[in-house]
């Protein structure tokens, strides 16, 4: 099995060189094989969301390894970052953050989009395809802010999915949903990862959830406990 | 989404359609300064061609005259030193010399269109117990009338002028009493003296003018001044109006004559275009400020509402650069939807005040002058205006952080 994630050592600090430095993260060490579910749990304020963003080269650490598909990362420079990312990542967030100005279908072609400059038939094949997957077809046209926040949620993971990437990043994805829409989103992600092999990594606070998932990580401040 | 269409345009053509009200506020506002310069730009072009139409059409493009007459004081002996004041002499009604070889001349040249020779100096017209001063011009009608459209002014009687004949103003034929046919005694300070018949009475559509302004034939005013085989001018128009001055200096440098280009006699003129040209880049150059400002301060209020929607397209692997152009491309829609909108606002507001605003005899103010450059001109820096203002709302998009953005 492939190591999508690699993390040695990985430390963050902010407001580096101020009176006020503080370092979030004291040396995380984690893997990730291909087709991991994992859940990352742990108290509010420990870090987790600064690790994703780290491993989601959204954030740079302040030391330590970061390989992706086992590309260090350190050397790269930021446009190959936003390249790396693109291709390989894809993001689940909280508030869902779909791009209001699109329909549902347009925010899932939107990654192939970027990514190829210009959209074309197979772009939108794709979308609609993930949409279908995600149980959405009907409201594809649908201003993507006019849905429910399940709905939303799920466009969102249809719209992670979209370049295929070998990880995908959650960052409380069922945070702000109730429990049955939670649960659904749940359930699809685990089912994506069992259909497709799919990597992901989630952020929850949710016991029953990280239950299911085949591996808990628990971070407490700034470590893995 | 249009499919030949890049995802910079996609993106830019949405955001703005999201944010609907803002777009048409700023559209309006882009509109309106556009609008008024286009506006003012015309309606000056046209006035000024107005002015240069009338100009040309009642005076020589250029006019050659008899160098002026300078006072040479002699000197016999080298070195010593006079207290001499010299006066300028008086300048006598003199002819061009050697003209008939002058003109030839001025007739080959292909930079010229006409050559008209004229002879002109002051008279006294008399008839009954009333007389006034006039301008006496003998002409060549079928030449000079190119230069100087007399016929399209008569308002009575002809243009033709026989040898005893004589074109007056409206002005000068109301002070003497007289109209079409009637005799006017002329005479002028070097004895000359002919009863002379009026052929036609003209409006110039200036009062001086009509009431000293006078035509007759060039004979006979070579007799009346005592000029005989003389002529006090030769008047030319050019094939570039503009160019008059360059071709008045050329002709003065190779022949023993002044030459007076029109631009020199409206000095004043285009001294007054200038200064309105001025004032007008002026104004253009505010105008254009304020609407960079207003394209500006609406792409930044944008961008502070979609860091959002930057954040997360940053996350998916959109590039700085591709965040960049989504911005530029706004402000450069917003400018040439704006100019267009103000274009044509601009000329529909020329078309009424055209239609409107006359003068005191009913006639156009200014003609309608609507070029097409202009438009493209004022799109073309419209749309480069709001490129260049989206310049730092763009920037600053692009440097957004994404985890900020995101957080936030
Ligand atoms: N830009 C920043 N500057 C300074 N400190 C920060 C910054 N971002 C996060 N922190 C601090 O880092 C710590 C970890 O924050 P982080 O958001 O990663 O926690 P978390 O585990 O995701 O919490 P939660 O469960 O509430 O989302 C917190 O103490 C936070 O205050
Ligand atoms: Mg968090």
């Amino acid at each position: 099995m492939a190591e999508v994630l690699k993390l040695e050592q990985i430390r963050k600090s902010y407001n580096v060189g101020t009176a006020v430095e503080t370092e979030v993260l004291h040396g995380i060490d984690l893997a990730m094989q291909s087709g991991d579910f994992l859940a990352l749990m742990g108290p509010s304020g420990s870090g987790k969301s600064t690790l994703l963003n780290i491993i989601g080269l959204l954030d740079r650490p302040t030391s330590g390894l970061l390989a992706i598909d086992g590309v260090d990362t350190a050397t790269l420079g930021d446009a190959a970052l936003t390249q790396l990312r693109g291709q390989t990542i894809g993001f689940i967030f909280q508030y869902h953050y779909l791009i209001s100005a699109f329909t549902a279908c347009e925010n899932v072609m939107m990654p192939m989009l970027v990514d190829k400059g210009h959209p074309d038939a197979e772009m939108r094949a794709r979308a609609e395809q993930l949409l279908d997957r995600v149980g959405l077809s009907r409201w594809r046209d649908n201003n993507a802010t006019n849905m429910s926040g399940g709905q939303q949620q799920r466009v969102a993971i249809a719209r992670a999915l979209a370049m295929d990437p070998d990880l995908v990043l959650a960052d409380e994805p069922t945070g702000n949903l109730d429990t049955k829409s939670a649960d659904a989103v749940f359930e699809l992600m685990r089912q994506i990862n069992r259909e497709r092999g799919t990597t992901f990594l989630i952020v929850t606070h949710n016991d029953d959830l990280a239950k299911r998932c085949d591996r808990i990580v628990t971070v407490v401040d700034g470590r893995v406990a | 989404m249009k499919s030949w269409l890049p995802f910079e345009w996609i993106a830019a053509v949405r955001f703005l359609l999201e944010g609907l009200m803002q777009t048409l506020v700023i559209l309006a506002g882009i509109a309106i300064g556009v609008g008024v310069i286009v506006f003012m730009s015309a309606m000056l072009a046209g006035l000024q061609a107005n002015f240069i139409k009338r100009v040309l059409t009642s005076q020589p493009q250029i006019q050659l005259i008899p160098p002026d007459q300078v006072a040479r004081p002699l000197r016999t002996d080298k070195g010593t030193i006079e207290a001499a004041i010299v006066q300028r002499p008086t300048q006598r009604v003199l002819s061009i010399d050697q003209w008939p070889k002058i003109r030839v001349e001025m007739q080959n040249r292909p930079d010229i269109v006409t050559v008209a020779p004229t002879v002109s100096g002051s008279g006294l017209a008399l008839r009954g117990d009333t007389n006034r001063a006039i301008t006496l011009t003998g002409i060549e009608p079928e030449v000079y009338f190119r230069i100087v459209r007399v016929p399209d002014y008569i308002v009575a009687g002809g243009s033709q002028i026989t040898s005893e004949g004589i074109l007056i103003g409206t002005e000068l034929a109301k002070d003497l009493g007289a109209s079409l046919g009637d005799k006017i005694n002329v005479t002028t300070a070097m004895g000359g003296n002919r009863i002379l018949t009026i052929n036609g009475i003209f409006d110039l559509g200036n009062k001086g003018a009509n009431q000293r302004s006078t035509f007759v034939a060039l004979r006979t005013a070579q007799s009346l001044l005592g000029l005989i085989g003389g002529v006090t001018s030769i008047d030319l128009t050019v094939t570039d109006i503009y160019a008059a001055e360059t071709i008045a200096r050329e002709i003065a440098a190779m022949l023993p004559v002044q030459a007076d280009s029109w631009i020199k006699t409206n000095a004043q003129f285009f001294t007054a275009v200038q200064a309105q040209q001025n004032s007008n880049t002026l104004i253009r150059a505010f105008v254009g400020l304020s609407v960079a400002f207003g394209i500006a301060a609406v792409l930044i209020v944008s961008v502070i509402q979609r860091s959002k929607d930057i954040g997360i397209l940053r996350a998916m692997g959109t590039k700085r650069e591709q965040i960049l152009r989504v911005f530029l491309i706004q402000g450069g829609i917003l400018g040439f939807l704006g100019a267009l909108i103000g274009s044509a606002l601009g000329a529909f507001a020329l078309i009424v005040w055209h239609r409107y605003a006359r003068q005191v005899d009913g006639s156009e103010l200014f003609p309608l002058i609507l070029e097409t450059q202009l438009f493209v001109m004022a799109s073309g820096l419209a749309t480069l205006t709001g490129v260049v203002a989206a310049i730092a709302p763009a920037l600053r998009a692009a440097n957004l952080d994404p985890v900020v953005a995101i957080r936030g």
